[in-house]
């Protein structure tokens, strides 16, 4: 069982309120950072625990931190990206509903080292219920000393603004962020100029995401290496894993990073295995933009090693057998999933959500979801999975922001490892339409690794 | 700073864009740019039609950059080297880009006003596929009047926000943007606002699809047919130097725009008197027949100018990148 150090006391009645999370240790780091540490010791502090960004991409949150520029008499600004919307992703929500001084913790702490007196906490605006818990916990502790003018007479002043979005999924793209947080269209901007030099209203910023803030917390409290100590390689410290799907035990979840797949799937402790005693078909391992996989291969890496909850261990194999740790999103799948529903399901979410500035994106989403509804409705063609594959390379990698890839990267690699499943339902209809493909191959053990030459 | 495109050098500025580089050397190896226009703040980045490959960042960090990049928004940097349509990857992409563009355009070319003048015919024909894929209905909106003297016709939009900058940057105050997101985004003026303003009518001109038009001039003649001729007049609007084309039916002006350069953008704004209100010979001082590019479907039968570029005809690499581009425009 692995150290909670985000959930520790989320069993707690009332630690959504300042004085029960005060009572369990809660803002000691935060007079640890502001009366102990100065700003700079914080970022090494944090570069030393080797915290990635946990909002998807994976980029260590302490050398963003380092890049940010910090030119003379100009604002900086700590945003941090509650704007989750990711399909699959929920732990941004759960820990600003249940545990939201954790994040305001967080939010002192990283806009104290990035020298920021005022920021932000862009929440997706579906989310009211968490807004208002958000700018109720920031009342309070602005009546408690530790927000506002001068916090713990330390001389440090920091107003925390929550900023409700509009509920697009694009808006978690920081530099769209960014814009709709400056009250406009909610379109990526064009990089370069990164935030870290050029962000909100011109001034460097620095998006991140809840979790890694929360992350913060434990990293100061406990120090940096102690934090590095948990996990396994350059994937330090603890993740919290949003399982969802066909398992017994859905829920989030916090585990150490470098824990066995197998383990989290169907120890009783994690997810409890799948539900109504079915097999496991395909696991999509970090939200819906991530490559999905079979379960064999998820199980095992080509190479036959048992697979890790890891930034690496996810992505052995690059995109042929791989996938990524992405946003922590875990999508388990029955044998009694269709995987081109429900790649035509995502789709529909990619072309929904489209900011529709750059045209690969706009135009190749759409073509990409109607060419799926087609096949899933018992219209396809043979040639329809070689199509999508071109249309998918085609908008990979040209857009303006990483959204046409999260497109299209979930139908590539559906075409990848279930072809057959898609060319069943060319060849077989109305019985597509009627059931399913089955678990078919899907799970059998893999082939031992050609030795290399 | 020294820039090297498809194997030519050239020195330009600090701060210049890959794509204005390529217009500085000219010719084929100039990226297409459908959403880039030089005289508008910000535009560009949008369209990704002049997508190219950096195979060596620059003197310092010579790495490549990962990605195909957008010229029109990357600035170069010393010893930079940049390969357009040398490189394949950046000739199939770009055949994507011009795939996904036209996959909700309507073709509707032989009944729009644009045609002859488009850009994005011109891409299409360049770049383009001779058949679609795409086997689905093509969104569709009703077309808006904008004001008593431009039409809206959605169903060809783009999206290249050029208008909008213009009505952002030209224009006095803004009353034109974007609505919805993704391919139901749609250019409009809250509530069918009229653009009642001097500069509105340089929408159409920096329109590159037909997706806004000149009612005065809508369905009155195909622009091929035509003679563009230069014309000025005395305007009395300050912004406005009345420097601007008549397009001449016989005797008749047709219509009236600013002066497009070879890369379509426009050399001066005019004013709407310019452009809506003055139509008669008489209002004008004629200086001479306008140059159109030989690209141009206007200038078919003005064979002087029909000569290769240079570019192309002295740089065997190029030559070789694009046999078939070089014979067409060396046939004669």
């Amino acid at each position: 069982m692995g150290r909670k150090l985000l959930l520790e006391h989320i069993n707690v009645p009332g630690i959504n309120t300042f004085d029960v999370y005060r009572s369990k240790g809660g803002y000691a780091a935060v007079e640890k950072a502001l009366k102990t540490l100065t700003p700079d010791e914080i970022v090494e502090e944090v570069k030393k625990s080797g915290l990635r960004g946990r909002g998807g991409a994976g980029f260590p949150t302490g050398m963003k931190w380092s890049f940010l520029a910090k030119p003379e008499g100009k604002a900086r600004y700590l945003v941090c990206n509650g704007d989750e919307s990711e399909p699959g992703t929920f732990k941004d929500r759960y820990l600003m509903t249940y545990i939201p001084h954790l994040l305001i913790e967080g939010m002192i702490i990283s806009s104290f080292a990035l020298g920021a007196n005022v920021s932000y906490i862009y929440v997706r605006g579906e989310m009211m219920p968490q807004i208002r818990i958000l700018e109720k916990a920031i009342a309070e502790a602005k009546a408690k000393g530790f927000l506002g003018k001068n916090i713990l007479g330390t001389g440090y002043d920091l107003e925390l603004y929550v900023q409700p979005g509009g509920g697009a999924y694009i808006c978690g793209e920081e530099t769209a962020l960014i814009e709709s947080l400056e009250g406009k269209r909610g379109n990526p901007r064009i990089k370069p100029p990164f935030p870290a030099i050029a962000g909100l209203w011109g001034c460097p910023t620095v998006v991140n995401n809840v979790e890694s803030i929360a992350a913060v917390v434990p990293i100061i409290r406990d120090g940096g290496e102690e934090y590095a100590k948990i996990g396994i390689g350059r994937s330090t410290g603890t993740k919290l894993i949003s399982a969802g799907g066909n398992l017994v035990k859905p829920g989030i979840y916090e585990i150490d990073l470098g824990l066995p797949v197998e383990e989290f799937l169907y120890s009783d402790e994690y997810c409890g295995g799948i539900a109504n005693g079915k097999r496991l078909k395909a696991v999509v391992a970090g939200g819906s933009s991530v490559p999905i996989l079979p379960a064999n291969l998820f199980l095992k890496t080509a190479a036959l090693a048992p697979r890790l909850m890891s930034y690496e261990s996810l992505s052995d194999g690059g995109f042929a057998t791989g996938t990524m740790m992405g946003s922590g999103g875990f999508i388990a799948f029955d044998e009694d999933q269709c995987i081109v529903r429900n790649t035509w399901n995502f789709t529909r979410f990619y072309h929904h959500e489209s900011c529709g500035q750059c045209s690969p994106c706009r135009e190749g989403t759409g073509w990409m979801e109607k060419v799926l509804h087609r096949l899933e409705y018992g219209h396809g063609k043979m040639s329809d999975m070689d199509l999508l594959v071109d249309v998918s390379k085609k908008i990979e990698g040209n857009t303006i922001c990483p959204l046409g890839d999260a497109a299209a990267w979930p139908v590539a690699s559906a075409i990848r490892h279930f072809r057959d499943e898609f060319e069943w339902h060319v060849t077989n209809p109305s019985a597509a339409l009627a059931g399913n493909f089955g678990l078919a191959h899907y799970a059998d053990p893999l082939p031992a690794p050609e030795p290399v030459a | 700073m020294k820039v090297t495109i498809d194997g030519i050098s050239i020195e330009v500025p600090d701060g210049t864009s890959i794509l204005n580089a390529a217009r500085m050397i000219g010719g084929d190896i100039v990226p297409p740019a459908m959403c880039y226009y030089s005289k508008l703040q910000g535009s560009g980045g949008k369209c990704r039609t002049c997508l190219v490959k950096v195979s060596k960042g620059s003197e310092k960090d010579p790495r490549p950059m990962p990605k195909l990049v957008a010229s029109c928004r990357t600035t170069v940097m010393d010893g930079m080297e940049v390969q357009n349509i040398t490189s394949p990857e950046v000739v199939e992409a770009r055949k994507g880009i011009v795939e996904m563009l036209l996959l909700n355009h309507p073709l509707d070319c032989p009944i729009c006003d644009q045609a002859g003048e488009c850009d994005l015919q011109n891409l299409g024909f360049e770049h383009g596929a001779a058949k679609t894929r795409y086997e689905f209905d093509r969104r569709t909106f009703e077309k808006i009047d904008i004001g008593d003297k431009i039409q809206l016709h959605m169903t060809r939009c783009i999206l290249c926000y050029r208008c909008v900058f213009t009505a952002d940057q030209i224009t006095d105050h803004r009353i034109h943007g974007i609505l919805n997101r993704g391919d139901h985004s749609e250019i409009s003026t809250y509530i069918h606002a009229a653009v009642d303003n001097d500069f509105s009518g340089n929408v159409i001109d920096v329109c590159p699809v037909g997706a806004l038009t000149d009612k005065t001039f809508r369905f009155k003649n195909r622009v091929w047919f035509t003679k563009p001729v230069d014309a000025h007049r005395d305007c009395d609007h300050e912004k406005c130097n009345g420097k601007v084309t008549l397009w001449y039916k016989g005797e008749d002006v047709l219509r009236v725009t600013a002066r497009k350069d070879v890369y379509g953008e426009v050399e001066e704004f005019i004013c709407n008197t310019c452009r809506f209100d003055k139509k008669k010979t008489s209002d004008w001082v004629i200086e001479g027949p306008r140059k159109i590019s030989h690209h141009s479907v206007i200038s078919s039968n003005h064979y002087e100018t029909l000569i290769p570029l240079p570019v192309v005809k002295t740089n065997p690499l190029l030559v070789e990148a694009n046999k078939e581009q070089f014979e067409r425009q060396t046939r004669l």
